[in-house]
């Protein structure tokens, strides 16, 4: 235990003398927050709408104004000829045609039905079906009133036999979006950030301290001292897995302060589990480290494993949407879980009793990894 | 003076088909000052590495301090104190701080490590220095100072390599008189060097070629067996012939 | 100073990429695992949503709303709950997505000629699928109320039209964003940590006493990994073209001749991070900030910029990927030529002519 006590004085030393690194532990978190929670939106803002005219009536200018005062369309320009349109579309500044043909007001009196025109710039896919989503259900709810300001007029027709059954055969409907009803993004994203927040910490400073170490020569220098395994393992691992749960809290704290991110779970629940998931972390990062020779290597291989862990934890997409094999390589990331916890806890209030399933898969790779580790690491060169 | 410091039967290491060290058998006396020399690749870094336990040896076996390198290596290392041919204190912890952390490696309690951390700073003329970050002081004292931390436990046995790599002469002929003193001491010293004036310095030297143990003797001795004037010369002559 | 000399230098400088394995392989496989995860993996689109069920007093007409979800195949039900407190359990362990709870007199309600109360609750702590469950389950319960009425409702039908791409695959939209990173990747990074090791162990020194003058050190320094880099786009874009049949309608030409642009200002913002950098850890790091964060958050390369809050958006503007990027989808999935995109890559020639100024002066001034 003294052993482990003079390395843990060291390893505190070297970190907080190293003024670089005191800034980036306590400012990454916070700028991560900044920007990470603001650019890292797939939420659909403001989509410039191009309108393309022929009916003029009040109809056509109904559609034009209810899309443009749901705010999620701008009116961006409008043009009699659709040629001009499509051009809007090419450099840009245009998201959105909607064609209104000519007739549209005539045909929706006499049949009930009208049909217009909708061209999305769909390059970006996942914002063109969004929009197109919105778009819809605007357009729909204008249809719905319309047909019942129609309805006395058109009933009149067909009343006898229809009219009951019409009058009826209708839902009451109420729709609630539960955990997240403003649809603010980052309240969806912010947990995930804190994930790679912790990732980062945990692998990426793991790696290179103990590649530099390794460069510097000083490693071979602790590996002829008596210091056995487990106390270099537990002097270096210590240090770091602190600093990830200080990283995690100050994150938090920010997020909850300026974002007014909400933590409806137990705090308990989500620093154990970071706990949990911070030794999966750094295990990982000294996996890499028994594999390098250099920081700059260290860097590289850690920057690939992240991607690869990153992207395929449903932090940005959806896990369910992923072909099956993907589902199940995601299954193997142990982010994928961490970010299901995160986002139970502090979005949906879950308890132990939500994610013990999670919690246990943490542990076990925690143990996993750490094994694995801990024999790959050797003191001498068998 | 029963047992020698380290004896060495056989040691060798492959790297796949490559012999890096091929045989050795040698023995060190307890308080000697052994010089192992050697071109550069010829095996000495390795041999190093298998002695202080940090390389496994391939065939044959050695023992250092009463230990068995291959079967008890952590038994060695509480007996050896090492200073390898980079620096390797660390640069961004002050000398005090360095010292406290070695003493602490190895065991020592706070008030050793108070007491021999003070006589050790005072003897290197350091005391000034204690709070200075060791990269910020010159490379002399740095490794003088990195001497001195290898032996904060007092071990049986120090192995030195390079250790005066790019330092002046007159520090050159300070850490020699360290040596010396050390030697004095008991403590068996096992030092690689490239300088053969300094190699005159040693009890006995052996030279290393192509991984084999070419030459092992005194200075004079080898001197004499060689017919030439210097160890400058044997140096040469074994280098070319291998 | 001759070709010579430079020739000699260049060859040291690609035979120290490619002893580094270890590096190597991870620059040379990276964009192929990013294509694959980016074009396989990462969909937004919902197909399967899972529906708990809460009807307290089920008859034949609650049967059949139930079954209208059914048989869209886009739902199952996962649950069939008694009381709304039961719902709520599922969310939060993310077994169900959307939960449909019928009110217990929704048949009664029917008979009566009353509207029929329904409640669809959408876990929407995913807004943007949240949003899409919503619009699906919305559909379904449009069809089930028009066959309630018997007969078409009134209504305005809308037809979508998907331009440039149109089976939404995001993995158009990434794969232009991608080439961004990996030309950023070798140029800028790479450089960065090469030049600043030099100067680390000081080999730097010994380049700058030889005959060689300042540029042709940069320049034998860079042209190496303008080959690397180009040679990985163009293995990104093969992937992305055989694997996911990613369409290429423009000028191939047009496209090289811009990546060149662009992996210039790359290679001119890394001699800028080396020769600031006091080590190689510094190097890095500095990269990292200063290239690879915005490259991927800041581009529109995977987050819309039209999306962010103002002050963002103007941030995006400094950022070359960003121009770089809207550049590569204009050629690749929308087809135009210079008439479109004359804009974007005067800001870009304007940033590299920029950058290469200051690096070359800052390299003379802190190395040189």
């Amino acid at each position: 235990m003294r052993t482990i006590r003079f390395l843990l004085r060291k390893e505190y030393r070297q970190i907080f003398r190293d003024r670089v690194m005191v800034a980036q532990i306590f400012m990454v978190p916070i700028i991560q927050m900044l920007v990470l929670a603001n650019a890292a939106t797939f939420s659909v803002r403001s989509v410039q709408l191009w309108v393309v005219d022929d009916d003029r009536s009040s109809v056509s200018r109904a559609i034009v104004d209810r899309l443009t005062a749901s705010g999620r369309f701008v009116l961006a320009g409008s043009s009699a000829s659709m040629a001009e349109a499509d051009d809007a579309l090419l450099d840009r500044r245009a998201g959105l045609i909607l064609h209104l043909p000519a007739r549209l007001e005539r045909e929706l009196v006499r049949t009930r039905r009208g049909e217009i025109q909708m061209i999305f710039n769909a390059e970006d896919g996942a914002a063109a079906g969004i929009a197109s989503a919105y778009a819809q259900r605007i357009v729909a709810g204008y249809g719905a009133e319309l047909a019942a300001e129609l309805r006395p007029a058109v009933g009149a027709i067909g009343a006898a036999s229809d009219a009951p059954r019409a009058a009826g055969g209708s839902l009451d409907l109420r729709l609630r979006g539960w955990y997240n009803p403003e649809l603010d993004y980052r309240d969806f994203m912010v947990p995930g950030i804190l994930v790679v927040l912790v990732t980062i910490v945990g692998s990426m400073l793991t790696a290179v301290n103990i590649a530099r170490e390794k460069e510097l020569g000083t490693l071979d220098q602790l590996n002829v001292t008596p210091v056995t395994k487990t106390q270099f393992i537990a002097g270096k691992l210590i240090p770091l897995w602190s600093i990830g749960l200080v990283e995690l809290g100050v994150g938090l704290a920010f997020a909850h302060a300026v974002f007014g991110v909400p933590v409806r779970g137990s705090l308990w629940l989500v620093f154990g589990a970071a706990a949990m998931y911070l030794v999966v972390a750094l295990g990982i990062g000294l996996l890499v480290s028994a594999m390098v020779d250099t920081q700059q290597q260290a860097m590289f291989v850690i920057y690939f494993i992240l991607i690869v862990y990153l992207l395929m934890s449903g932090l940005f997409t959806p896990v369910r949407s992923m072909p099956v094999w993907a589902q199940w390589v995601s299954a193997f990331t142990p982010v994928q879980h961490f970010v299901t916890v995160m986002r139970s806890v502090l979005l949906k209030g879950g308890g132990v009793g939500d994610v013990w399933r999670e919690l246990l898969v943490l542990a076990g790779y925690g143990v996993v990894v750490f094994w694995v580790a801990v024999r790959q690491y050797r003191k001498r060169v068998a | 003076m029963s047992e020698p410091a380290i004896v060495a039967e056989g040691l060798t290491r492959r790297f796949g088909d490559f012999v890096a060290v091929d045989a050795l058998t040698f023995e060190v006396a307890r308080g000697e000052v052994f010089g192992f020399l050697g071109a550069n690749g010829a095996g000495k870094t390795t041999a190093i590495r298998m002695l202080t336990g940090l390389l496994a040896p391939s065939a044959g076996h050695a023992t250092v301090a009463g230990h068995d390198v291959g079967r008890d290596p952590e038994g060695v290392r509480r007996r050896i104190g090492y200073m390898s041919q980079r620096f390797s204190l660390y640069e961004d912890l002050t000398v005090r701080e360095n010292v406290e952390l070695y003493g602490g490696i190895y065991g020592l309690s706070d008030a050793e490590i108070r007491d021999r951390g003070g006589a050790l700073l005072e003897s290197l003329g350091l005391t000034p220095w204690a709070r200075t970050l060791v990269g910020a002081i010159p490379l002399g004292r740095k490794q003088k100072l990195a001497f001195s931390v290898a032996l904060i436990h007092r071990p049986a046995i120090v192995f030195l390599d390079e250790p005066t790599g790019g330092v002046d002469p007159i520090t050159r002929r300070q850490f020699w008189e360290m040596i010396y003193e050390t030697a004095a001491r008991g403590t068996t010293v096992f030092v690689t060097t490239h300088y053969m004036d300094e190699a005159e310095y040693c009890d006995r030297i052996s030279i290393m070629v192509d991984g084999r143990m070419a030459a092992l003797g005194t200075p004079a001795e080898l001197k004499r067996a060689h017919g030439v004037a210097s160890v400058d010369d044997v140096f040469v002559r074994l280098a070319r012939a291998g | 100073m001759r070709g010579g000399a430079l020739r000699a230098f260049v060859v040291k400088e690609l035979q120290h990429i490619v002893r580094d394995r270890q590096t190597l392989t991870v620059l040379l496989l990276m964009p192929l695992v990013q294509v694959l995860l980016f074009g396989n993996a990462l969909r937004n689109d919902v197909r399967d949503i899972r529906i708990a069920v809460v009807d307290p007093s089920p008859s034949a007409v609650t049967q059949r709303l139930r079954d209208a979800f059914v048989a869209t195949r886009r739902f199952h039900i996962v649950a069939d709950a008694r009381a709304m407190d039961q719902v709520e359990p599922l969310f939060r362990r993310g077994e169900a997505d959307v939960a449909l709870v019928i009110d217990p007199a929704f048949t009664e309600q029917l008979g009566r000629g009353e509207p029929a109360r329904v409640l669809l609750v959408t876990d929407a702590s995913d807004p943007n699928t949240g949003s899409t469950m919503e619009a699906y389950a919305l559909a379904v319960l449009g069809d089930y109320e028009r066959t309630l009425r018997g007969g078409s409702a009134p209504g305005i039908a809308v037809q979508t039209r998907m331009r440039f791409n149109p089976t939404l695959e995001s993995v158009n939209l990434f794969i232009p964003g991608l080439i961004a990173l990996v030309l950023t990747l070798v140029s800028a990074l790479m450089t960065a940590i090469s030049l600043s090791r030099e100067k680390e162990r000081g080999t730097l020194e010994i380049l700058l006493v030889s005959p060689l003058r300042p540029w042709q050190i940069i320049v034998g320094k860079v042209v190496p990994y303008i080959a690397l880099g180009l040679a990985n786009a163009a293995t990104t874009l093969a992937v992305a073209w055989v694997v996911f049949h990613v369409p290429f309608r423009g000028s191939a030409a047009l496209l090289l001749a811009e990546s060149l642009l662009y992996t210039l200002a790359s290679l001119a913002l890394g001699v800028l991070i080396a020769a600031n950098a006091s080590s190689q850890r510094a190097a890095m790091l500095g990269a990292l900030v200063v290239t690879m964060l915005p490259n991927t958050l800041l581009s529109g390369m995977i987050f819309p910029i039209a999306s962010m809050p103002a002050p963002l958006r103007l941030v995006t503007n400094v950022v070359p990927a960003r121009w770089f990027i809207v550049i590569a989808r204009g050629i690749m999935l929308k087809g135009v030529g210079l008439e479109h995109l004359w804009v974007e890559t005067l800001v870009l020639v304007g940033m590299t002519a920029l950058l290469l100024v200051a690096a070359v002066r800052r390299f003379h001034a802190r190395i040189a």
